[in-house]
């Protein structure tokens, strides 16, 4: 966010909170959209169309409560956020996502865990993927094996 | 058979060689994710939840309940040494529990929260154990309108009535309530929000949103903020072992928590935490040194201690007898019995006594095993909070993709816990709370199902809702829980308010 609110300032809109209000409605209108779309349905008056309806109507009064919430400032105020921990934490997930099938779990895993020690300022890489690969490769070996627990192996898994 | 002839059969169960060892784990494991700051027991229940796919139900709940009880016991160590309570139960005790600890007087300060502990377990699984064939006998005559107006309520009180927002606090419901929408309609079958992708048809997987919104959003949550949070560890002096005047001021807080605490655990009324600010204002009131409150008073440990675990063991009582979950630790753990095929609540009683007794009895062996855990153990656990932080959350990540990878180990799965992770951070970010998601997403589809067959059975009409003095008493607690609270902030926002501006003088 640029902009800055300091606490002995008079409350104004929240944009952020805004948006969240924004959000629900947008949420709200998907599902009485697809709930009106849906093809069949049973012929009960009280069938599956019921509650989606129901639920869509009560996101739809918190939206506008929200949005009058934001607009008095009654939001709680916000730590300010460090965006860098984050970007490595997700791109960690999004690695471990896209990897699993294609190097197994060890590996994929590895890089999740070294990304997510680098996010809370753990470095260096070189050290904790490999740190990370042999952890997720002793996990692999005692669910995979041990309990039966079906994780993907790849190249690394195949080894034994 | 009368409750003392159900226990003992439970006995036999739980002294099992196989269940005593389930206990055990699920206590060791609970209080380790006790003491560990950001992981709390919800999450543990929900991580082991795909681990434990192959075991025998009975041991597994087991364990799940002792993980339960652990963790309360634990998150006492956590708030006492390093003021950064381990799940939100424990907030209270870290006033006077590391008042306390910084002046020397730690020993004390575990022994009487986990003596507090011990007792109000003891006290409090025993009053379960007394009042779940009452409520069973009860229960059973529920019909599908009583189940949709118990629910109601439990909507209402887990979202709107505690927490600081009514609207915050309803709107997580509702996104717990959407969720529960997704994928096929359980009388018609009907897929609802699929969007055309089959691997929504099965809905979201309750352990995935868990784990996600506990797990990941945390993380994020704690990577992302500008303080550090690590707290000084206050190390343990001298003995553990309490003197005379510390058991003459811990023995009556340790009976009126339990006392404060197990109602409130045992109504549909959500969190412990409720119970633990109510015990400390008792104490403050009671205390003969009240002028100790504040810094260090152990009335301010023992009974918020006992409060604590008295409702956690509250919480059972609706989950076991009716079903119903009232927190996200309980929701999980219903999920837990799902996924054995067993459905909690009064029938559970009629058709398998050995497991719930068994469980019941379980928790009793639990709370010994906790005590001895504890006590002279506690410093093994005080060094669990020397792990460093980048290496405690990497750990829990890679423990939290392994559960949903071990259940399902799809590329989509993976992306709906990233997805569900982030929803978990914003959440975090903007002062939402998490359980009422949780609930809702259990607890929606259950309720919508007592909703239209109520309306199956009475072809349509909708007084059925308020057929009958049950259902009507339930709906009308529903609507108090979300005015009453709405009106008192309205009121005690100008108080706390006015009391900010007169302490600025």
């Amino acid at each position: 966010m640029t902009q800055e609110t300091p606490s002995s300032e008079a409350r104004r809109p929240d944009r952020a909170a805004l948006a969240i209000a924004a959000g629900i409605a947008i949420v709200a209108a998907i599902i009485a959209y697809s709930t009106a779309t849906a093809v069949g349905g049973s012929a009960t008056r009280i069938g599956p169309a019921v509650f989606p309806y129901a639920i869509a109507g009560g996101l739809f009064i918190l939206a506008i409560w929200t949005a009058f919430e934001a607009m008095r400032g009654d939001f709680p105020e916000r730590e300010e956020q460090r965006i860098q921990p984050v970007v490595w934490i997700v791109g960690g997930l999004v690695a471990q996502m896209l990897l699993l099938h294609i190097t197994g779990f060890a590996i994929a895993t590895g890089l999740l865990f070294a990304a997510t020690a680098r996010g809370f300022g753990k470095g260096p890489l070189w050290m904790t993927v490999p740190i990370g690969i042999v952890l997720s490769f002793i996990i692999w070996v005692i669910f995979a094996k041990g309990l039966e627990l079906s994780l993907p192996a790849g190249p690394l898994e195949r080894l034994i | 058979m009368d409750s003392f002839a159900l226990l003992a059969h439970g006995f036999a169960v739980a002294f099992q060689p196989f269940n005593l060892l389930y206990a055990l784990i699920g206590v060791t494991l609970g209080t380790a994710v006790g003491v560990l700051p950001g992981i709390g027991p919800a999450l543990t229940v929900a991580l082991l939840l795909p681990v434990t796919y192959k075991l025998d139900p009975a041991g597994s709940l087991i364990m799940f309940a002792g993980i339960y009880y652990g963790g309360m016991y634990g998150g006492s160590t956590t708030s006492i040494l390093l003021n950064t309570p381990g799940e939100s139960a424990s907030i209270v005790t870290a006033l006077e529990g590391n008042k306390m600890a910084r002046a020397g007087r730690g020993g004390p300060a575990l022994a009487t929260a986990a003596i507090g502990s011990f007792v109000a377990g003891l006290i409090a699984t025993m009053a379960l154990a007394l009042i779940a064939p009452t409520i069973v006998k009860f229960a059973l005559s529920f019909g599908a309108p009583e189940y949709f107006a118990l629910m109601m309520l439990a909507f209402m009180t887990v979202s709107a009535a505690f927490g600081d927002s009514t609207l915050r606090g309803l709107t997580a419901l509702f996104i717990g309530l959407a969720l529960g929408l997704i994928g096929a309609d359980g009388l018609s079958g009907q897929v609802r929000l699929g969007f055309g992708i089959p691997d929504l048809t099965d809905g979201v997987e309750i352990t995935t949103l868990a784990v996600a919104l506990f797990a990941i959003g945390e993380t994020l949550s704690v990577a992302a903020s500008k303080s550090t949070g690590e707290g000084k560890i206050e190390p343990v002096k001298g003995s553990v072992w309490m003197n005379r005047e510390d058991w003459s001021r811990s023995w009556k807080p340790w009976l009126r928590g339990t006392f404060i605490g197990f109602p409130i655990g045992a109504m549909p009324a959500g969190g412990a935490e409720i119970g633990t600010f109510l015990s400390y204002s008792v104490e403050k009131q009671l205390s003969k040194k009240p002028e100790e409150f504040g810094h260090g008073a152990i009335e301010g440990v023992a009974g918020p201690e006992a409060a604590n675990n008295a409702s956690a063991a509250g919480t059972l009582v609706p989950l076991l007898t009716l079903g119903l979950p009232t927190s996200a630790t309980a929701a999980i753990m219903l999920a837990g019995f799902q996924q054995f095929g067993l459905q909690p609540g009064p029938l559970l009683f009629a058709t398998n006594p050995q497991l719930v007794w068994g469980l019941i009895a379980s928790l009793l062996v639990a709370n010994f095993m906790l005590l001895v855990l504890n006590l002279p153990l506690v410093g093994l656990w005080v060094r669990l909070l020397s792990i460093p932080r980048h290496w405690l959350y990497a750990g829990i990540l890679v423990f939290a993709t392994l559960g949903t990878i071990g259940a399902n180990p799809s590329t989509f799965e993976l992306g709906m816990l990233l997805l569900f992770g982030l929803l978990g951070y914003f959440l975090r970010l903007f002062g939402y709370p998490i359980a009422p998601v949780v609930v809702g997403l259990i607890l929606g589809p259950m309720a919508e199902i007592h909703f239209r067959r109520a309306l199956q059975i009475s072809q349509g009409d909708f007084t059925v809702f308020v057929g009958s003095p049950i259902s009507v008493i339930l709906l009308l607690l529903a609507v108090c829980a979300v005015v009453v609270p709405l009106i008192l902030r309205a009121r005690g926002k100008g108080k706390v308010l006015a009391a900010l501006a007169a302490n600025e003088d």
